[in-house]
């Protein structure tokens, strides 16, 4: 048995997502990023996840775990840590879990800049509920809700936390295994709140209805069109066309997070000590 | 053989993200749409399956030169 | 400790404090921001933590999740923003995370009047999000009771594992009364695990008192929370039979120690032929009118809800057993009568205001004479 599966819940898995589903991939990042970790460990870090296929995630891993509700894994992910600021905090979410009905708490955690890591699984769909569109549904793609193409502009996640305050932000996708688990480490380290967008495949309820292929045509097509940041920024702008897209760190910042902030606030009430 | 294989065929979904990443083509699903081993000797242990399998269920470990004669 | 001039909310903040409250989230809301501010002075005094939230589902998010880490919570807010509260209030019921919900209620609905009193908000205390779940309801009517009742919601959320409305109004929250507080409290500790995880804890397995040991997190217990209906592992379950059991302890739980939970505060009752139920801020008024009505010869006691949910069933069945009429105080439209006319085997009245003045108390003894002539 590899070391990192010490990390789930033998007795729960298989998970339940799809054949081929990326969920999967990212999951398995995230534990081997708190593997390589020295102060991360099963009884000091928290998993906080809203709802959807993503955020099933959090049942499955060995540590202690909160399954909230759609949307809100942030604001109890925020309680988690402002509460016992030992605790290590992540926050498993999706697309549509974090900038539809979280995307008021998402901007908020950004700013507030608790020492957060959130990795949000975005698979460009709602995949829980059959396959609407989501606000991260990329232009003309097909969804149960936009079955001639989506008209409605998605959001570009990393630049929304970059520009709401998070200390941390990067992309990487199911595709490039190594880089996920990197970035993922460098977010658990940062001590702020870090924003990490997986891109993973949904076959089921995003491929399909857009005719991409199986799983692995998905990933290839991650491969083919992740452009590594560094290049991406050398690229003119009419090579900026079609599906490519930008992945790595996109942004970092030295700034005390908000759990140290307000230690001051206790120290200035002299309450610190108790 | 370069390497050896752990099969925790009751996680394989048959998905075929494994075997389409092969880049030696090793890997096969069967019948029953679970992976297999098809051809063991062209495999060389670069651990793409194992990398990129969501479901954990295909192990792959490097066999030392001297142990595999 | 010498008396001190206080107001309904502060008192509140006071006692959630001395309860053991070390963590609040909330948004600002009128009539119920004193709350918030006493709190923020406070908390960081005593280690405590005060943080505001972006909107009102983010402040019950962020409660919860102190909670189960460990922390004794609370929340304050009205109407519109206990609105927003409820969708989290059901995953407090549901996950059993104690947190007390601090309602000073304004008039209704929407925006409604935003600094008038008001007790529009009774049935959604009760059943204010979706699903069947129960809950504890409490209502204070003094400066010195609303500090009590703050130290008993703190107590019956950690003792029960539930949410707990405490369910006040503008007018008693920002009441100024000169108040001696108590000083030996009795708190309610956080419930621990009994076993360690090598002798096989559970989560929600019930204890004796239907109530679970759930361990806060990083105690090393490696537990889940869900709001999915789940068993005692606290993994979700598909089970008919798992749903049917969880959702009846959870309601049982509460149930069982209805005797203790519910008070009702009686006046006059002895020689009484007409009552008068009321609770909360309109309480002050219906004890004037009581006592101006008796002046008159009218043998007319005083009831006063202080527990509003789970209902006094059982003492009002009682009660009206011995009573000609019963005549229900309240300031709405008619929301607790309901209640009461479930229970009492007399006639009951309503004498319902919902124009953002408090009762008069002539209104309520008009409505008593009226009542005498409906009943003969
Ligand atoms: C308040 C609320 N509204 C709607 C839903 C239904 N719902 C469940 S998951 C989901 C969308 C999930 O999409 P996403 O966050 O992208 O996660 P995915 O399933 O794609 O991983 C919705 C709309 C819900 N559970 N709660
Ligand atoms: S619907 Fe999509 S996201 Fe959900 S489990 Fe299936 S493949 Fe994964
Ligand atoms: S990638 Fe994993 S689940 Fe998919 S076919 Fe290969 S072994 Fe099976
Ligand atoms: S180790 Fe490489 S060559 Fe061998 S089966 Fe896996 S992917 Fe194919
Ligand atoms: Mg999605």
């Amino acid at each position: 048995m590899r070391s990192y599966e010490n990390f789930f819940r033998q007795n729960r898995l298989p998970h339940l997502w799809c054949p081929g589903c990326g969920n999967g991939i990212v999951m398995k990042a995230i534990v081997q990023a708190i593997e390589k970790n020295p102060d991360f460990n099963q009884d000091n870090t928290v998993i906080v996840s809203g709802i959807g296929c993503s955020s099933r995630a959090s049942g499955y891993m060995d540590f202690d775990t909160l399954h909230t509700a759609h949307g809100r894994a942030i604001p109890f992910a925020t309680g988690v840590k402002l509460a016992n600021p030992a605790l290590n905090v992540i926050v498993i979410t999706g697309d549509g879990d974090c900038t539809a009905i979280g995307g008021n708490h998402f901007i908020h955690g950004c700013r507030r800049n608790v020492d957060l890591t959130v990795v949000l699984f975005n698979n460009n769909i709602y995949g829980m509920t059959g396959g609407q569109a989501s606000p991260m549904t990329p232009l003309g793609k097909k969804a149960t809700t936009a079955p001639y193409g989506s008209v409605d502009r998605p959001f570009d996640a990393c630049k929304l936390a970059e520009a709401a305050g998070a200390t941390y932000v990067a992309r990487s996708t199911a595709f490039h295994v190594q880089h996920l688990i990197k970035t993922i480490e460098d977010g658990l380290n940062n001590r702020g709140f870090s924003f990490i967008e997986a891109l993973v495949q949904c076959p089921t309820a995003y491929g399909r209805r857009n005719k991409m292929g199986d799983p692995a045509k998905m990933m290839a097509w991650m491969r083919d069109n992740a452009v590594m940041k560094n290049s991406w920024d050398k690229l003119p702008d009419d090579k900026k066309i079609g599906d490519k897209f930008p992945i790595g760190l996109f942004f970092k910042a030295e700034s005390e997070s908000y759990d140290e902030s307000y230690k001051k606030v206790q120290e200035i009430a002299g309450g610190a000590a108790k | 053989m370069k390497s050896e294989f752990t099969l925790k065929l009751d996680r394989c979904k048959g998905c075929g993200i494994c075997v389409s990443f092969c880049p030696k083509q090793v890997l096969a699903l069967d019948t029953l749409g679970k992976v297999y081993v098809a051809n063991h000797e062209n495999c060389i242990a670069c651990g793409q399956c194992e990398l990129r399998c969501p479901d954990y269920a295909i192990f792959m470990d490097k066999v030392k030169k001297e142990a595999a004669k | 400790m010498s008396a001190r001039l206080m107001q309904g909310n502060e008192a509140i903040a006071e006692g959630a404090l001395k309860a053991g409250v070390r963590f609040f989230g909330g948004y600002p809301i009128t009539p119920s921001t004193e709350i918030a501010e006493s709190l923020a002075k406070m908390l960081p005094k005593v280690g405590g933590t005060f943080v505001q939230m972006e909107d009102e589902i983010a402040s019950m998010g962020v409660i919860l999740g102190a909670s189960l880490a460990g922390k004794k919570v609370l929340t304050a807010s009205s109407g519109p923003g206990i609105s927003l509260k409820q969708e989290l209030i059901g995953y407090a019921a549901a996950a059993e995370i104690p947190a007390v919900i601090v309602n000073v209620q304004r008039v209704g609905p929407s925006t409604g009047q935003p600094t008038a009193p008001s007790q529009g908000d009774v049935m959604q205390a009760r059943w204010g999000t979706h699903g069947d779940h129960s809950i504890i309801v409490l209502s204070p009517w003094s400066v010195k009771e609303a500090f009590e009742i703050a130290v008993k919601a703190v107590n019956y959320a950690e003792r029960f594992r539930t949410p707990v409305i405490l369910l006040t109004d503008e007018i008693v929250g920002h009441l100024r009364e000169n108040v001696e507080l108590p000083t030996d409290i009795e708190v309610y500790p956080r419930r621990k695990p009994k076993i360690s995880r090598a002798e096989g804890y559970q989560p929600f397995t019930p204890d004796q008192d239907l109530v679970p040991n759930v361990a806060n997190f990083g105690e090393g217990y490696r537990i889940h929370v869900t709001g999915l209906i789940h068993d005692d592992t606290g993994f979700p379950s598909g089970s008919p039979k798992i749903t049917r059991e969880q959702i009846k302890r959870m309601h049982d739980k509460i149930s069982r120690a209805e005797d203790e939970i519910i008070e009702v505060h009686q006046e006059f009752m002895d020689d009484a032929e007409f009552a008068v139920i009321s609770f909360g801020g309109t309480a002050r008024t219906a004890y004037e009118a009581v006592l101006n009505a008796r002046k008159r010869g009218i043998k007319v006691g005083f009831v006063r809800l202080i527990t509003i949910f789970p209902f006094a069933d059982k003492i009002i069945r009682q009660i009206s057993k011995n009573l000609r009429g019963i005549l229900v105080a309240e300031l709405n439209f008619g929301q607790i009568v309901y209640e009461v006319e479930r229970a009492a085997q007399c006639p009951v009245k309503l004498c319902a205001k919902y124009d953002m003045t408090i009762f008069e108390p002539e209104e309520i003894e008009k409505s008593i004479d009226e009542l005498i002539l409906e009943v003969k």
